[in-house]
């Protein structure tokens, strides 16, 4: 699938109270969330991110609380994926869980700009800079981690495999 | 095969003879843990799994800290949900003033040395104080383990850290963390776990421990462990709720990194904004105006950062400028305060003592900052906006700096106390 939209711009260790502020995290309500996303340090992102958007870090995105709202709370303001230098370990899974596109790519953060229109291909992984006429490639998803995208997630995947675990047990009591 | 601590403890889990970094296991785990936060998200996803049953009650633990007791409506509400799920599936629970997840875990005998924890809460790490690989992660992946009572996870690579000589007097696990983040980065141990060791960590108490492992998670690791040594078994004898086992690593472990610090060398440390990694010697911070000192959390909140706090506040006052909010961790810790006399010490002083609660340390309330403040904190965190206000700012500190600091009304030595 490919993904065309414009870049929301972060430095290093964008922390998930910039994503979405502890004060904001007695709902759980993805739209609620969405309302509140990098007020904290980018108070008009709100009104400039469109649907279909990217937003585009250097290092360490994602740093800091286990809080899934933040994964959440990107997804439900419409942003496509995120694309960072690296992520921190807990929102790179939560990304993953809840269904939000994330690709790590060192040169695609350094040489994207604000307002720059990228285009994605999520399969490929390839990400191409139509502003600047880069073409770059990200990082493959571990396979296991594919597995769990193909699967729609952790929750589909885990359901699966209870089934077949619960089929195991039938079929075992069957002989 | 050697191995470390962190691989020792996951290969015994998986009945592997032998894991390395960069593998995938899967791994059972003893206890599931998830707070008044992360708890709502988690029981939404389980539902969807369609199973009527958690894997085995008594190793779900959902402790109600961050917003407890409740602080508005929807607080309330969340907490509310976590109860009633709590009471279906009898699973373990606490409630509003019972105490910090992190403080309550270990202190009731939960969480035992060789057990495999994961938290929906990043600060999950502090049970690798015990000898643990403890780790955080998010609601949908303790939903999922909830229901399974295992979970997937790639054998982290590790870091040892190595703390040479003895410590100076007032510095504590908190300033030895602070430094470590301070040199390392606040992604110096992306995706690795770090293993603690040296003389400096040989006679550092239980307290200090939890503090430094607590804040793995603020270099980026996935988990931060000890050693089980003396110390530990002195703790975990009488509390633990289960059998346990010692894991040690290898003394010819292959570690990715190995980092040596001077621990003698080391001052009180402060973090000044908004990154746990500015860390400075407290000298350098001296006299820095502040608003608000909080002394508490999971990573401070203990009995040992009370005694240190009070040591200093004792019949002294609170800085007419400033206020100061105490937090003791758990309602043991509260109760071995009051016993002591802690909490007079504190109330005689002019601070706030509250109920155990996360509270101020993530801007939720009981202490949240106005636009302009500043507050040094014994919390975890310094982000933008983390305790309030996007327009106010957190220095962080270990107890004995964060008493000084509240009794001269500005960030102080705890020596310039003793002078």
């Amino acid at each position: 699938m490919k993904l065309t939209g414009r870049v929301h711009l972060y430095g290093a260790n964008v922390d998930t109270d910039a994503i979405i502020p502890a004060r904001y995290l007695n709902t759980s309500d993805p739209v609620e969330l969405a309302k509140h996303c990098m007020e904290s340090t980018d108070l008009g992102f709100g009104a400039r991110v469109r649907p279909g958007d990217f937003i585009v870090a250097t290092t360490n995105f994602g740093c800091g609380s286990s809080r899934e709202h933040a994964p959440v709370a990107i997804k439900a303001c419409g942003v496509a994926a995120v694309i960072a230098g690296s992520f921190a370990r807990i929102f790179y899974r939560n990304a993953i869980n809840i269904g939000l596109p994330i690709l790590e790519c060192v040169p695609a953060a350094q040489e994207s700009q604000p307002g720059d229109t990228l285009e994605v291909d999520l399969a490929s992984g390839e990400i191409i800079n139509i502003t600047r006429g880069r073409t770059y490639r990200a990082q493959p998803y571990p396979e296991f981690m594919l597995e769990l995208v193909q699967a729609g997630g952790l929750v589909e995947y885990t359901k699966r495999r209870l089934a077949a675990q619960q089929h195991a047990v039938s079929d075992s009591k069957r002989v | 095969m050697v191995m470390t601590l962190a691989e020792k403890i996951l290969a015994a889990h998986c009945n592997q003879r032998h894991v390395a970094p960069g593998q995938l296991v899967n791994v059972p785990v003893d206890i599931v843990l998830a707070n008044d936060i992360t708890a709502p998200l988690a029981i939404k996803e389980f539902r969807r799994l369609g199973v009527d049953r958690v894997f085995d009650p008594t190793r779900v633990v959902l402790v109600a800290d961050h917003f407890a007791p409740a602080k508005d409506i929807p607080s309330a509400e969340q907490i509310k949900m976590m109860r009633d799920f709590a009471r279906a599936h009898s699973t373990l629970f606490y409630d509003g003033g019972d105490g910090i997840e992190h403080v309550l875990l270990p202190e009731q005998g939960l969480v035992v040395p060789g057990d495999v924890v994961i938290g929906a809460d990043s600060h999950t790490c502090t049970y690798g104080a015990l000898g643990a690989f403890a780790t955080g992660m998010g609601s949908t992946d303790i939903a999922c383990a909830m229901a399974t009572g295992d979970i997937w996870m790639r054998v982290p690579p590790s870091i040892k850290l190595v703390y040479r000589g003895k410590l100076r007097h007032w510095v504590g696990g908190k300033d030895l963390i602070l430094h470590t983040i301070g040199r390392i980065g606040v992604d110096g141990a992306l995706y690795a776990a770090m293993e603690f060791t040296g003389e400096a960590i040989e006679t550092l108490s239980m307290e200090g421990r939890f503090t430094m492992a607590n804040m793995a998670i603020e270099a980026g690791a996935k988990a931060g462990l000890f050693a089980v040594d003396r110390t530990a078994l002195a703790y975990v004898k009488g509390r633990a709720k289960r059998a346990y086992v010692i894991h040690s690593p290898d003394a010819d472990a292959r570690y990715e990194t190995v980092e040596d610090f001077d621990a003698a060398a080391i001052e009180p440390q402060v973090s000044l904004p908004h990154l746990p990694s500015n860390s400075v010697p407290v000298s350098q911070a001296r006299g820095m105006p502040i608003d608000q000192v909080v002394i508490g959390s999971c990573t401070n909140g203990r009995l040992e950062d009370l005694e240190v706090a009070a040591k200093l506040m004792g019949g002294r006052r609170v800085d007419s400028k400033i206020r100061c909010i105490v937090i003791p961790g758990s309602r043991q810790v509260y109760l071995q305060a009051m016993e002591k006399g802690l909490l007079r010490t504190f109330v005689e002083a002019g601070a706030a003592v509250s109920t155990p609660t996360c509270g101020p340390c993530l801007g939720g309330y009981m202490g949240v900052l106005a636009e302009g403040e500043r507050c040094l904190s014994t919390t975890n965190r310094n982000f933008v906006g983390r305790m309030g206000s996007p327009k106010s700012e957190v220095c962080l500190a270990g107890p004995a700096v964060a008493a000084a600091s509240a009794v001269l009304g500005r960030i102080a030595s705890p020596e310039e106390l003793e002078a």
